[in-house]
């Protein structure tokens, strides 16, 4: 059974339109990749699935309870961790006060705490640290632990490894990875596929407010021609 | 002429109105800072306060103190409930859009002005303080209710930031201030926090009122310049910085006694106001705000 559903969202800016027919499913213990470039509308379409731009159409099921039209602020309580695009975190707050932020959405007890905790243990001994003033690197992790908090069952994450250095991006994908063996729903989005060949179960590629292709990874993986198609690899 | 005896009446006389200007600014600040709102209807909140001391003045027989005390708790809770009506019936309505809420709030501060004037009547009222013993300097006697007026605001000011920095409640206004989106993204309700938010910030102007009636009396026009000088106070603090309002507060209110026990009352005045035009035009982000926020 899948563990959320999106059918068919449309979404505007003004008159713009951002996204067309959008519609994706996702599984248990599964990694899909959204990919495409710059205003693609992927940023676009995870602020649709979290309710903070409305969809003018379409359905949005969770855990089989249908979501379409829910205030903002219920989708995360019915289990959808969020990792902003540039992280997003309250950098006049604390480590822990953000962690408490993600802690307070569902109230389920701290098993996703102490999980990213073990993922990501720098954090532990940055507690009282004011968060605007922690590395790149450890602005994703506190990023990725305060999601964590929420006890997702659907992980989603907006260019999580943008703008960091080979060594923290490393640790983010093994932290991907492992949530996803841990049986949670992963939806990754990112701009380059070879950020995500290894990591992605399934990918979709997305163009003008559009998913125009959708794929097994193996299909991608050794098919140079059909990525450059796509989206240009390793340009 | 011995100077000390004025310096020190002056000081006490800044206190005071630096201890009553620090609630209500704080109210003011607390809604810009956190709903983006600029509540023109704020000092009639105060008012408010004021008029409901007077009301259980009026209707509670026995010591004064005990209609003090009643007045203490039941004034800002009736504001509050107002606030929290007002809220839920105007501004959720115009989704809090800025240029709507400063009209919208123009209509309140009418609204709540005129129902005062038809039910309470235009005339000034007393109300007894709750003691009134004096305290002999060996210049001039002193009400120790003043004393009390100090005590009480620094008080709430410090339960106010121990709230804020240490109570779930505190942290999600918090959050919710600094990124609303992230906050809802986060289960959040923005709504509620706003309705609260609202109701908190009239409240500490009502409790200001009640404060200060048994020093001022109660009158339906007594809002106008707490509102002022509440604005004085959190652009010169910065806009929506708590240590910024209450620093500002104290020198504002400060400053105002001194400068009106030894020149006029007016040149008070003219300092806030000047003090006001050169911050905004030298520093637009607050003598104690930080920029880019
Ligand atoms: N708040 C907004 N108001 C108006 N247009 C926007 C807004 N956010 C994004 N857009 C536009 O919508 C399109 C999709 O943007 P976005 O979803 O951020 O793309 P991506 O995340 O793929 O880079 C772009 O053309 C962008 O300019
Ligand atoms: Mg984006």
């Amino acid at each position: 059974m899948s563990v959320m559903t999106v059918e068919g969202f449309n979404a505007y800016y003004g008159s713009a339109q951002a996204l067309r027919d959008f519609s994706i499913e996702l599984q248990a213990g599964e990694i899909l990749c959204l990919l495409g470039r710059n205003g693609a509308g992927k940023t676009t379409a995870l602020k649709a699935i979290m309710g903070t731009v409305r969809p003018e159409s379409g359905r949005l099921v969770l855990n089989g309870v249908d979501l379409t039209g829910s205030r903002p602020e219920e989708i995360p309580r019915a289990g959808i961790g969020y990792v902003p695009q540039g992280r997003r975190l309250f950098s006049e707050l604390t480590v822990w006060e953000n962690l408490e932020i993600g802690l307070m959405t569902r109230g389920q007890g701290r098993e996703g705490l102490d999980y990213a905790l073990e993922l990501f243990p720098v954090l532990k001994d940055r507690m009282k640290q004011r968060s605007g003033t922690l590395s790149g690197g450890e602005q994703t992790m506190l990023s990725m632990a305060r999601a964590m908090c929420v006890n997702p069952t659907v992980m989603m994450l907006d260019e999580p490894t943008e703008g960091l250095m080979p060594s923290a991006i490393a640790g983010i994908r093994d932290a991907v990875t492992r949530l996803r063996d841990g049986g949670v729903a992963v939806l990754l989005v990112e701009q380059r596929v070879d950020a995500v060949l290894s990591v992605a179960d399934r990918v979709a590629f997305m163009d003008h407010g559009e998913i125009k292709a959708r794929f097994h990874i193996d299909e991608v993986r050794d098919n140079k021609e059909l990525l450059h198609r796509y989206v240009g690899v390793g340009h | 002429m011995n100077i000390a005896p004025y310096l020190l009446l002056a000081t006490l006389e800044g206190l005071v109105q630096a201890s009553v200007l620090m609630l209500t600014a704080l109210g003011l600040s607390l809604v810009f800072g956190v709903m983006r709102v600029v509540n023109v209807a704020h000092g009639e909140f105060f008012m408010l306060g004021a008029v409901g001391a007077w009301i259980c003045a009026t209707l509670i027989p026995g010591p004064p103190a005990v209609a003090f005390v009643a007045a203490l708790v039941l004034a800002p809770l009736f504001v509050g409930a107002i606030a929290w009506a007002a809220d839920w019936a105007i501004l959720k309505r115009i989704d809090y859009n800025p240029e709507a809420t400063i009209v919208a709030t123009i209509g309140l501060m009418y609204i709540i002005q005129q129902t005062t004037l038809w039910s309470f009547g235009p005339n000034a009222q007393a109300v007894d303080a709750p003691f009134y013993y004096t305290l002999r300097f060996p210049w001039f006697g002193y009400s120790t209710y003043k004393f009390f007026i100090i005590g009480a605001a620094v008080v709430l000011v410090g339960g106010l930031l121990y709230f804020l920095r240490h109570s779930k409640v505190g942290l999600v206004m918090r959050a919710t201030q600094f990124d609303r989106e992230t906050a809802q993204n986060f289960g959040i309700s923005v709504g509620r926090v706003y309705s609260i938010v609202f109701a908190v910030g009239a409240m500490l102007a009502a409790i200001g009122g009640v404060l200060v009636v048994p020093a001022q009396q109660a009158h339906y026009l007594m809002g106008h310049d707490p509102l002022l000088l509440s604005f004085v106070v959190v652009i010169v603090g910065g806009l929506g910085s708590i240590p910024g309002t209450i620093a500002a507060a104290i020198l504002i209110g400060m400053s105002d006694g001194l400068l009106s026990v030894f020149f006029s009352p007016t040149l008070a005045k003219i300092f806030s106001t000047l003090l006001v035009a050169l911050v905004l035009v030298f520093k637009p982000e607050g003598l104690f705000g930080k920029a880019g926020r």
